[in-house]
């Protein structure tokens, strides 16, 4: 089973991010839960959505402590969320940043893999609106290859449409992956 | 062939009830039971439901609407949580004692004051005295299945009363996870057409309800609605047999024993916490302690006997209750389990513990510092002090 942590901010797309995991997981046949966490719902309000993945029931129907993987939506979070908290051995960080080499973020050794890219300047570049959930699911995929990639471009497509299965595509060909081993 | 669907808790709730086919649908919104009946609504709109959906102006003319539409002979739906659930109070209790079938989804709410929104079945576990059946799921599957069971049983001409289907809050309501649908055929087959024939509202055939009514009157409407609630105990277990054959789930009826067959210490949880739970005791087998769990499913009528036989020969137990009684300094359950296993002639060593108030989450960590006070409980006869479990870095 692998937990993911989706970091972001209300209007992101967050949780709809982890749904659409748990889609894809669950249409190769799979097992996932997806849970949102979130304070008063409002834009703007850091929003925390807990996935988790398998290949078989999952019970667990609570928060995720030891992520195997962080999404982080926007780059406000890395000061304003504790978005590195107890990140498993051999985890996965996908950062949106601007950054051309963000790998100087990372303290926690047990971190496997950092994928970063400049999501939302192809967010506001391709949908006019700095909505990062499709571009970073690419960055994620690319990193991570944990969901099936056509199921998850055909959930994306009956989500959002076809604009938003190129904004995928684009994250998951100009993500950047730095392996620390 | 049954169809896979990823939906959220409130949609397995929204599901369950229309594949029953309510005639008369009347709630009003609060979180986190909102959706349910937006879904319903958008059920009705697309034409994949033939019900009337009534928009009103509180819970207290939601309750009051579908207790009209019950006593006129329909199928009827609603959903509350929280304060929206205390507003209802008048003609919630009503309803039971009107023995009237309403169904009733609740996406369990924590309790004001301090404002709150998340879960927690604070809201349903203060009105279990209110007459009304009340089941209690841990998983979005579950709340499907239990909805479809929920009317088959309180339309019961054994039992006849108001059923609340209820789940956490956000924990189930909205979260989202694989669920299969069953086939519209084969739910219509599992739950006929309701058919009143205690009471119906006819203008053909004029009847008093709710005359002014003595008490050794009302004592045998008590009597009669005490051996109703008796009777949906039993049927519980019934039907929970029936639907595995014909669907191929079950959750054990009133309640679920986990490895407790030969097990020295038994935690009994309810609601979205159990499966953390049963992964921890999966943890504490792997580690050689012989650990158990119960789930605790229907609240009312309460399955004591059935309890108190799954834990009579353990060595401890420990209750995690996701709520409080005030004036008792425990959690509800507990106070429950502790009178089933009394009558039982039963006195196990046992520690009460209180979780997850407010929507906090109920953590592995929490389960394994529960099992392990558990354990260190055996052999003392001493009352044990509440343990309150929180996350190191919060709580009291």
């Amino acid at each position: 089973m692998k937990e993911i942590r989706l970091h972001g901010i209300g209007g992101l797309g967050t949780v709809k991010a982890g749904e659409m995991l748990v889609h894809a997981a669950v249409s190769s046949g799979k097992y996932g839960n997806s849970t949102p966490f979130f304070g008063f719902e409002r834009q703007g309000a850091p929003v925390t959505s807990f996935v988790r993945l398998g290949d078989e029931k999952i019970r667990a129907k609570n928060q995720v402590y030891n992520p195997d993987c962080t999404l982080i939506l926007d780059p406000s979070l890395l000061v304003s969320a504790p978005v590195f908290e107890g990140l498993a051995e051999d985890s996965y960080v996908i950062l949106n940043t601007r950054a051309e080499d963000p790998t100087d973020v990372i303290k926690d050794p047990n971190v496997k893999c950092l994928a970063w890219l400049d999501a939302t300047s192809i967010a506001v570049e391709m949908l006019g609106r700095p909505i990062t959930n499709t571009i970073m699911l690419g960055a994620f995929l690319k990193a991570t290859g944990w969901v099936d990639k056509e199921a998850l471009e055909a959930i994306i497509e009956q989500f959002f449409g076809a604009k938003n299965v190129e904004a995928f595509r684009r994250g998951y060909d100009e993500v950047k992956i730095h392996e620390f081993r | 062939m049954s169809k896979v669907q990823v939906m959220n808790g409130n949609m397995a709730a929204a599901i369950g009830a229309a594949m029953c086919r309510p005639d008369i649908i009347a709630a009003y919104p609060i979180t986190p039971q909102t959706p349910i009946v937006e879904y319903l609504a958008d059920f009705v709109i697309d034409g994949k439901l033939d019900a009337s959906v009534s928009e009103v102006e509180s819970e207290l003319s939601a309750m009051s609407v579908v207790t009209g539409a019950s006593l006129a002979g329909s199928r009827v739906f609603t959903a509350s949580a929280s304060q929206g659930l205390s507003l209802m109070y008048e003609p919630y209790f009503r309803a039971s004692t009107l023995r009237l079938p309403v169904v009733m989804a609740v996406a369990n709410r924590e309790m004001i004051s301090p404002q709150t929104l998340w879960g927690g079945p604070q809201d349903t576990l203060s009105v279990r005295d209110a007459g009304w059946l009340q089941i209690y799921c841990e998983d979005n599957q579950e709340i499907l299945d239990t909805m479809i069971m929920a009317f088959r049983l309180a339309e019961d001409k054994n039992v006849l009363l108001p059923i609340n289907v209820c789940f956490d809050g956000f924990y189930l309501s909205h979260m989202a996870e694989r669920v299969e649908i069953p086939e519209q055929e084969d739910v219509d087959a599992f739950v006929p057409k309701y058919v009143p024939e205690h009471i119906k509202l006819d203008p053909k055939k004029p009847m008093a309800v709710d005359p002014l009514t003595n008490g050794y009157l009302l004592a045998e409407y008590r009597l009669k609605h005490m051996m109703a609630q008796q009777n949906a105990l039993k049927l519980i277990d019934e039907i929970d047999e029936e639907y595995e054959k014909k669907f191929g789930r079950s959750y054990g009826g009133a309640i679920e024993e986990y490895k407790c067959e030969d097990a020295d210490y038994i935690i009994v949880t309810m609601g979205s916490m159990t499966g953390v739970a049963k992964d921890r005791v999966d943890a504490a087998r792997a580690a050689g302690k012989k650990v158990g769990l119960v789930k605790v499913r229907i609240v009312r009528p309460f399955p004591g006997d059935k309890i108190a036989n799954a834990l009579k020969n353990c060595k401890a137990f420990g209750v995690v209750d996701r709520n409080v009684s005030f004036g008792w300094n425990t959690g509800i359950i507990y106070e429950e389990v502790c009178a089933a296993m009394f009558r039982n002639n039963l006195l196990i060593p046992n520690v009460p513990f209180i979780a997850g108030l407010g929507g906090e989450d109920v953590t592995g960590e929490h389960f394994d510092y529960a099992i392990d006070t558990v354990i260190a409980q055996e052999g003392n006869a001493d009352k044990h002090y509440t343990v309150w479990l929180n996350r190191e870095d919060k709580g009291i």
